[in-house]
């Protein structure tokens, strides 16, 4: 965290407010980004699909790592067993092909869905930047019901567009119940 | 993801989930099973049983290792006696919580959301048992790691044409997938956990656990995404590791094992048994814990269906084996056939036939299939059948060699029963140190579907 010392760092992490509904959240978000917010986020205690396209959300990196990781496997579980078979251990036994194919293909099968597997679930955990055992939102004390029953969306205050007043006035437009600063 | 309230002809079934419930009451009722219920005397009776039989593994495990394999009622012919039959057994009871997590979340049957965490959980403990009996059967399993491909010493290397190796990829990359997707379904019920916690020390384990996890809908997308491409890589895993099974059988050229239809009589039996455990385990979950209102009367019921539909594939599979044996004309496998059902294990034959074809035609009743009590016989019934059915497999096949004079009996001796039974109480307090401290029903599958999730925004936008 040493090089963003020197940089100016608002004590304010952004403006959070709670919504009742998803709906409300879903609409709030919608409008968020319409009115120009770029660095907002929603918080909600399960997935809203809605939320992606309202927030025009569409991060497919988790699908190409995947794709990357089971090529990747199916070459390593391939070439594992033909490279043990014909080179490493090569068995002579009635003088059948030392590659052969229909007999590797269970192990690069299994190579290929462990590699890929593996891939997207810490592909996933580390593009959401996981784990984090800190972060800003938890510091209003009613965020706690973000992961039970409650809906949250936060303008940051690093957002060009970001203003205390104005800000507050537009959440608050949203139908927001409660809103609050967030502290760094 | 708003489940109609279905009325099904005379009996009523129920809804998915109870309308009734809100965002706040399920998260609630969830967590505090972990968090807040006191440790009850049935959880502590249920762990006492499951420590006591697992005390018949140690004690197995130890005299297996001082004296060898011999002290199992192997012998040759019957070279592959408990272990291997244990060894599937357990493996196709795993087979239940993939199906339902992974295939149902597919097929977009959220019905499972409510069941799939428990079926994983059983899933592993399964694979953690039948890992046991193979790593033991080696003989040293204090150089198990041989399996493994590694540059050694030795310059030796695993075979990669033998099924057993594949064995042991398919199940290691099996418990390795169902373990991630496990984890992963997990971290936002850690962090519903880690908020709801009474005490310190929950909120840190729980917050630990939970990665930090904030519910983020940018995380949430990416969370889906993976979800779905998790539960793709799974679905065909899945196939592929009971497949590898079957190979171990199927590739070998032993009457009774050379069969093409093994792959998939074998995929099919695994989820029936393991589908047939579910109902098992969570028939008396549910009413211990009073989730009437989570695991309702049309998971029973649809549970009860898919356990009919594969039974009635696996006695498909035993009828085509019988057929074939007695269609190709190869003496050796009419042999095998006929003194299957007729020879020394034929009662085994018949009971398997009884728990296995017999017993679930009662599901096609649906006054059968709303009583619990029923189910779970039937259930107990079909895990003993689909164990008989490994046992037949493995035994009556191997028992009369190709002449004569190699002929024997098997009979496990108190060592494999120990082991076998001392398995069963590993996964027993395995299941209930899991009720214990972990939300065995996904807390926020559950909240997708009810009606505070549904998505309607305010008109004025």
């Amino acid at each position: 965290m040493s090089g963003h010392a020197l940089e100016e760092v608002s004590p304010v992490y952004g403006l959070m407010a709670e919504f009742e509904t998803a709906g409300q959240l879903v609409a709030a978000a919608r409008k968020t980004r319409e009115a120009g917010y770029k660095k907002f986020d929603a918080y909600s205690p399960l997935p809203l699909h809605e939320l992606d396209e309202a927030m025009d959300l569409h991060d497919n990196r988790v699908g190409w790592f995947t794709l990357c990781g089971g090529l990747t496997g199916c070459t390593v579980g391939f070439s594992l067993c033909s490279w043990v078979s014909a080179l490493a251990y090569p068995l002579n036994i009635g003088g059948r092909q030392l590659i052969s194919i229909p007999m590797f293909i269970p192990v690069t099968f299994e190579c290929t869905i462990l590699f890929a597997g593996l891939t997207c679930a810490f592909s996933m955990i580390l593009l959401n930047g996981l784990p984090s055992p800190y972060h800003p939102v938890f510091n209003w004390d009613r965020f706690v019901t973000a992961s039970k029953s409650k809906f949250f969306l936060c303008i940051e205050a690093k957002d060009k567009k970001y203003d205390p007043e104005e800000t507050k006035a537009f959440l608050a437009g949203l139908g927001a119940e409660e809103i609050a600063e967030v502290a760094q | 993801m708003e489940q109609p309230v279905e009325l099904a002809s005379e009996i009523k079934i129920g809804p998915v989930i109870d309308p009734g419930l809100s965002l706040a009451a399920v998260s609630d009722k969830i967590s505090s099973i972990v968090l807040k219920r006191k440790t009850t005397l049935g959880w502590m009776v249920g762990v006492f049983i499951g420590f006591i039989l697992l005390q018949g593994l140690l004690t197995g495990l130890t005299w297996l290792l001082m004296k060898g394999v011999g002290v199992w009622g192997l012998n040759i012919p019957v070279g592959w006696g408990f272990a291997i039959i244990n060894f599937v057994w357990w493996i196709g009871i795993g087979h239940a919580g993939t199906l339902i997590s992974a295939i149902l979340l597919l097929l977009n049957q959220s019905w499972r959301n409510a069941i799939n965490r428990f079926a994983e959980a059983m899933t592993i403990f399964a694979v953690m048992c039948a890992g046991i009996f193979p790593i033991f059967h080696t003989g040293r399993p204090w150089l198990a790691y041989w399996l493994f491909p590694y540059p050694n010493t030795m310059s030796m290397w695993p075979q990669f044409r033998s099924p057993l190796l594949w064995d042991v990829f398919a199940v290691s990359t099996y418990f390795t997938i169902s373990a991630v997707f496990w984890f992963i379904g997990l971290v936002p019920d850690f962090a519903t956990l880690r908020d709801s916690a009474k005490h310190r020390w929950q909120a840190v384990i729980y917050g630990f656990l939970s990665l930090g996890w904030r519910g983020s809908a940018r995380h949430w997308q990416r969370y889906e995404k993976a979800s779905l491409l998790l539960a793709g890589l799974a679905t065909p895993l899945v196939v592929s590791v009971h497949t590898v099974v079957s190979f171990d059988f199927a590739v070998s050229i032993v009457p009774g094992w050379h069969t093409t239809i093994f792959p998939p009589y074998f995929v099919a039996g695994a989820i029936y048994s393991g589908f047939a455990m579910v109902l098992t385990l969570m028939i008396p979950v549910r009413s211990i814990y009073s989730l009437e209102g989570v695991i309702t009367m049309r998971h029973i019921n649809n549970m009860a269906k898919v356990t009919l539909a594969t039974g009635l594939i696996v006695g498909y599979g035993y009828t085509m084996e019988a057929f074939f044996g007695w269609y190709s004309a190869n003496k050796y496998e009419q042999f095998m056939i006929w003194n299957r059902m007729t020879g020394p294990y034929a009662p085994f034959y018949w009971a398997l036939i009884f728990c296995n074809i017999i017993t679930p035609q009662f599901l096609w009743s649906k006054k059968i299939r709303t009583n619990l009590m029923a189910i779970w016989i039937i259930s107990l019934i079909v895990n003993v059948g689909m164990w008989l059915e490994r046992f037949v497999i493995v035994v009556t096949s191997l028992h009369r060699d190709f002449l004569p004079s190699s002929w024997s009996m098997y009979w496990p001796t108190i060592w494999d029963w120990a082991m076998y039974i001392g398995t069963i109480g590993l996964f027993t307090v395995l299941i209930f140190l899991f009720i214990r401290a972990l939300p065995m029903i996904t807390i926020f599958e559950l909240r997708m579907l009810l009606p505070g999730a549904k998505v309607k925004e305010p008109v004025a936008q």
